[in-house]
């Protein structure tokens, strides 16, 4: 039968097309990996560079980040999960709810690049907060906004209605419902899917290039108002604004690898957690 | 009672205050972005964007056409899209309709792993690898063009692409594929004539939220793409983007000057170009979820 022989042979090309991306995928990894392992070590992770960025280590690099994320959750987490607790438990249909749906899928269109230009024009040149970890912090969490009250969203349906009626009908208010039968089966999840949102901050360039982020600054920021150095933007400056590219090759893989390790790890643990949240709920 | 009673409506105010926050974005981001980009109105005025050369800072005659850089942003668009558009659906459909069980728990976790890296890791990549084997493969002068960048794009839609149309080609009913089969159809004659079709505004809708990620895409583009301000298509010519143009003359311009605002003017027309395609395609999403 011809029909049969063309089957097994199209779904063999499909299988190769898919295979092909598995490696390349894997290859980006091992690559970055190989290279970067020599690179890696306690001086490298805890010291400060040197010749702008060719030598030494990059600590403030990698505190600057630190320093970025926890903003970033700090703005960022109250308000999305207070929003996801809005559209889940008290929005009813209306033109608030679908202003507020049109906005979180406006803003998770807007290029990184475009919340950088928002971030200078609000925060650091109107605000007056210049150039500083405040001002990348906030813009970090407009970023990771819509990531976080998608994902917190979907935790909070994922609670059967019927501990919530089981609860008003008890005579709880609508908070205390919220607060003893929903919340606290829902928070883990609303966690792992803001985690990857704060993965995604970690890693990005483009926003804080306008809003933060130091070309070389061998030291550790004082206060909020301080400007950092940023992983991402590190790498960027090794690997394209060094005018020996070529002699700065391991700590351009050493950075990129620690950066990856760091983005991936988030994610990583955001996965097993959430793994480990589906199996203990399950209703 | 009445105590109780206050503290609900004060909880309920907070928290729809605080859902209020998304809106207030957004109208601050087009408010910021119109009141940055505002003087170049009036000085040197807007049609000045609609020119064939942007150069900026020139002894002569400053430019601010737009052109080369929208030409550069839709050629690396047009070409990761290309691209990407057949792995990623061949990927969707491999794992949802021909894989095992096993292969999809494999895959899943890679395509994370994937949408995860960083784009100034991939950037750094291309750099590294994907310019040089361009470059030797294509016998060209140098491996920084415009199919670099596009493809180091292509990697990164790849993953929105199949986790979207996936997701659609999943949600079509067993039975369609069912009465395809009893009809005595093959596997293969099911999965292209009747499961892909049904899936297919789903599959639009994921390769135009590719799409919208690969226009708004910064760093790998303004690393591997040589950005040379020029008006071409072909793809292995050095190009640069709208995007790449923000970030790489932003931290050099005095603000307040033309360049400053036309800058801003770039964002602007960033913004509404994705938001466009972003609006389409959750329109057609939301059409294909209510069949």
């Amino acid at each position: 039968m011809p029909g049969r022989k063309l089957e097994t042979s199209i779904h063999w090309v499909m299988r190769i097309v898919t295979y092909s991306m598995l490696a390349v995928i894997a290859y980006i990894i091992i690559d970055i990996a190989w290279h970067g392992l020599p690179t890696i070590s306690w001086e490298f992770l805890t010291g400060f560079p040197r010749r702008s960025g060719a030598e030494g280590g990059i600590l403030p690099a990698i505190a600057g980040t630190l320093l970025l994320v926890t903003g970033t959750i700090i703005v960022a987490l109250p308000l999305g999960m207070a929003s996801a607790i809005y559209l889940s438990e008290y929005a009813r249909s209306g033109r608030f709810t679908y202003f507020i749906r049109l906005a979180i899928i406006t803003l998770a269109g807007v290029p990184s690049i475009v919340f950088g230009l928002f971030g200078l024009g609000l925060f650091v040149l109107f605000l007056k907060m210049g150039a500083s970890i405040l001002a990348g912090s906030l813009t970090l969490a407009c970023m990771i906004l819509p990531t976080i009250i998608v994902s917190s969203e979907e935790a909070l349906k994922a609670v059967p209605q019927a501990l919530r009626e089981g609860s008003l009908a008890l005579g709880a208010t609508k908070w205390e419902t919220i607060r003893r039968n929903v919340l606290p089966y829902s928070v883990s999840g609303m966690l792992t899917g803001s985690i990857l949102g704060i993965g995604r901050a970690a890693g990005e360039t483009a926003p804080i290039l306008l809003t933060v982020a130091a070309f070389y600054l061998p030291k550790l920021p004082r206060s909020i108002f301080d400007q950092v150095m940023a992983l991402p933007y590190h790498l960027y400056v090794l690997a394209t604004q060094m005018p020996n590219a070529d002699e700065v090759r391991p700590m351009q893989y050493g950075t990129a690898l620690v950066l990856i390790a760091l983005v991936l790890g988030l994610n990583m643990f955001a996965i097993i957690f959430r793994n480990r949240v589906r199996k203990k709920y399950r209703w | 009672m009445k105590k109780l009673r206050i503290k609900e409506s004060a909880v309920r105010i907070l928290i729809a205050g605080s859902a209020s926050i998304s809106i207030i974005i957004v109208m601050l981001i087009f408010v910021f972005l119109g009141k940055e980009g505002f003087p170049f109105i009036k000085d040197p005025g807007l049609f000045q964007l609609l020119g064939s050369k942007w150069a900026p800072v020139s002894f002569i005659k400053e430019s601010y056409g737009i052109y080369p850089l929208l030409t550069g942003s839709l050629l690396i668009t047009f070409l990761a899209t290309l691209i990407s558009l057949p792995i990623g659906v061949c990927g969707a459909v491999y794992i949802s309709e021909i894989g095992s069980g096993f292969e999809r728990e494999l895959f899943k976790p890679f395509i994370e792993i994937l949408a995860g890296i960083p784009s100034v890791v991939l950037g750094f990549f291309g750099l590294m690898v994907i310019g040089p084997v361009t470059k030797s493969v294509f016998h060209l002068s140098s491996g920084l063009t415009a199919l670099t960048g596009a493809l180091l794009l292509a990697l990164m839609a790849i993953p929105t692409i199949i986790s979207i149309s996936e997701d659609a080609i999943r949600g079509v009913p067993r039975s369609f594929k069912e009465a395809s089969l009893a009809l005595g159809a093959s596997k293969l004659q099911t999965t292209w004539k009747v499961t892909v079709p049904a899936a297919l505004s789903g599959i639009i809708a994921a390769v135009m939220l590719g799409m919208g990620r690969v226009i708004g895409e910064t760093m790998a583009v303004l690393m591997v793409t040589g950005n040379a301000a020029i008006i071409t298509m072909s793809p292995f010519e050095s190009v640069r983007t709208m995007t790449a143009t923000i970030a790489a003359e932003m931290g050099e311009v005095p603000f307040g000057s033309a360049h400053y605002s036309a800058l801003f003017w770039i964002g602007i027309i960033l913004l509404i170009v994705t938001f466009g395609l972003n609006m389409v395609a959750m329109r057609v999403l939301k059409k294909y979820r209510m069949n």
